[in-house]
């Protein structure tokens, strides 16, 4: 087995018996990620930092120290601000942005040991669901269909990091989640992702999209790793005051204790007309699987879902456009030339540097937040999703924890819907609703298409309560079984 | 409510973006196409129902009102795109 096969706990148990060094480990997946340029899962690859770093855990570890990831390679969406490495947000206006600070969730990770490969693409300011809108160009996912050639996305936003644990680059990557983008990229990787409660891992250093709603969480190749890595990346933070003071818990620990007697809640709101008979057909698979295992299942009703993607689309372009008005062309980021004064400076910095789509939103917010139009667009959508919150309130009083699909349908093709705003939102259907009442939602791979395509079920949890979605997503993860790999076309 | 060219341009102005011409059209119908799309909040009735302020119930962090960060201002000047010693270069804002 090539050592980049290995799972966090895998490479942990490996590093601890001394199989294996950080450096090795580290020359592997750096050799792994040239090989594999042709997928555009990274943006910035960092070989230097990477080896000095797995020097440096090396060096900690003979002498008897070291943390939860110690010398254990990882991938870092390139939202993450870190410090002396280009962070772009998938963006031209950030192309040549180099922080001189790092976000507080990849200075936790560091502080464990955990060594940096590179930055990994991403929709731009990570906005999208297919990683088109990359300024550094799409990402193919390791998947494709039987019998085809035919590339496919890899999700997003977090499409860079999706594909790079899916294939190998890395043992484990970070992502962020504002509306499904870590949770569909995993569910069409055949990948584990977790985006958790909103307020468990601090914002900060982290490129802001819509603030109300941005959550950043692991994307693993299993369950238990997603419960290793959140315990890292996961803190209280005085730097960002929506972080929330409360103490986070061993979850690897939390994963032990099976779900005899958990009630799973079935909402019968999201079994949508015309949504592929595979989709349902696994649905009803993941519920027998944890009945099986003891678990009670009831239906519940979560009656204001389809208005959640609507509302979503008023909600998150209304904070980006106030979130974007900051790239100016005057501190940072891309400066158009010869400006005649300063507004035509400000409108073409922005306009050479914001693609379509984020322009695209950024206009969408500024006029639900115009004059006039603030209380019919705005201040109905923050009702709702008060309504979308209660939803979840009222099923929580019969249910432990939600099962779910995670996506419409497996990994399309790429280009398929890039022209179709709305067919392009409609990926994140089941995943928005928890963003907008900020909980927890785990994605995990549950089985494959005819077509040989992965799917993922999604289990929702209460407020902070990460464990029993980790366990319940461990459940289905054992029933599964899913050892599937994507056959490896990349190598160069 | 249906957003027209002279909509766009206004609201583009407001988000300090340069939209050429040719694009106010087709941005002007993508933009109906998604506002078309959420009308459907109009069916619910919300009467009532509190506006969202903060999924996690809980208080905003109160600290002291001290100095935690600063006198960094070379580092931050490095991704500036013009500036001269610590100060940033813009076009002329005042005759």
């Amino acid at each position: 087995m090539s050592p980049t096969a290995f799972t966090l706990a895998g490479a942990r148990d490996a590093l601890k018996a001394k199989k294996i060094s950080s450096t090795e480990l580290t020359q592997a997946f750096l050799k792994a990620m040239e090989s594999a340029r042709g997928l555009n899962a990274y943006v910035t690859e960092t070989p230097e930092k990477a080896l000095a770093m797995a020097a440096a855990s090396d060096k900690r570890r003979g002498e008897g120290i070291g943390g939860a990831l110690e010398g254990m390679p990882l991938a870092i969406k390139d939202l993450f601000a870190t410090r002396g490495v280009r962070t772009t947000a998938g963006s031209n206006i950030l192309s040549n942005f180099v922080p001189p600070y790092e976000s507080t969730v990849t200075q936790n990770l560091w502080d464990a040991g955990a060594v940096m490969l590179g930055k990994t693409n991403m929709d731009e300011f990570a906005m999208g669901s297919s990683n088109e809108t990359s300024a550094h160009g799409p990402v193919f996912n390791p998947w494709r269909a039987k019998n085809s050639n035919a590339n496919l996305v890899p999700g997003g936003s977090s499409g860079g990091s999706s594909a790079a644990v899916a294939a190998d680059l890395c043992l484990a990557a970070t992502g962020t989640d504002t509306g499904g983008s870590i949770r569909q990229p995993a569910a069409v990787t055949g990948t584990v992702g977790i985006k958790p409660t909103y307020g468990r891992c601090s914002r900060w250093g982290i490129v802001a999209f819509a603030s109300s709603l941005d959550q950043a969480g692991p994307m693993t190749k299993t369950v238990r790793d997603a419960a290793i890595l959140l315990g890292s990346m996961a803190s209280p933070d005085p730097r960002d005051s929506t972080s929330v003071n409360v103490h986070v818990p061993d979850y690897e620990k939390q994963l032990e204790g099976g779900i005899k007697g958990l009630k799973v809640g079935i909402p019968k709101e999201y079994r949508m007309d015309g949504a592929p008979p595979e989709i349902a057909a696994l649905w009803d698979k993941g519920a027998l699987w944890l009945k099986e295992q003891g678990a009670e299942i009831v239906e519940v009703s979560l009656p204001h879902t389809k208005y959640a993607l609507p509302t979503y689309y008023i909600v998150a372009p209304a904070e980006a456009s106030s979130n974007l008005a900051r790239y100016d062309g005057v501190r940072f980021g891309h400066r158009a030339k010869g400006a005649r004064d300063i507004t035509d400076l400000y409108e073409r910095s922005r306009a050479e540097g914001f693609g379509a789509e984020v322009q695209r939103r950024i206009l969408i917010g500024t006029y639900v937040l115009s004059a006039g139009y603030y209380d019919a667009y705005y201040a109905r959508a923050q009702k709702l999703r008060t309504l979308i919150s209660r939803d979840f309130t009222q099923a929580y009083a019969k249910c432990d924890v939600l099962l779910t699909p995670a996506t419409p349908g497996p990994a399309f093709a790429v280009g398929d819907k890039s022209d179709d705003p709305v067919a392009m939102y409609l990926n994140d259907v089941f995943t928005v609703t928890v963003n907008l009442a900020g909980l927890p939602g785990l994605s995990v791979p549950a089985g494959l298409t005819a077509n040989g395509l992965p799917l993922g079920l999604q289990l929702i949890g209460k407020a902070f309560d990460e464990g029993t979605v980790l366990r319940a997503g461990l459940a289905i993860e054992q029933a599964a079984n899913f050892t599937h790999k994507p056959a490896n076309w990349w190598s160069k | 409510m249906s957003v027209d060219k002279d909509t766009v341009q206004r609201i583009a102005k407001l988000a300090r973006l340069a939209v050429p011409q040719e694009n106010l059209a087709p941005m002007a119908d993508a933009l109906n196409g998604i506002f078309n799309w959420v009308e459907m909040l109009n069916e619910v009735n919300v009467d009532g129902v509190p506006a969202m302020t903060s999924v996690v119930a809980q208080k905003l962090k109160w600290r002291e009102d001290v100095v935690t960060d600063g006198g960094v201002a070379e580092a931050l000047m490095k991704n500036a795109p013009e500036s001269e010693g610590t100060f940033f270069v813009v076009p002329k804002v005042v005759e």
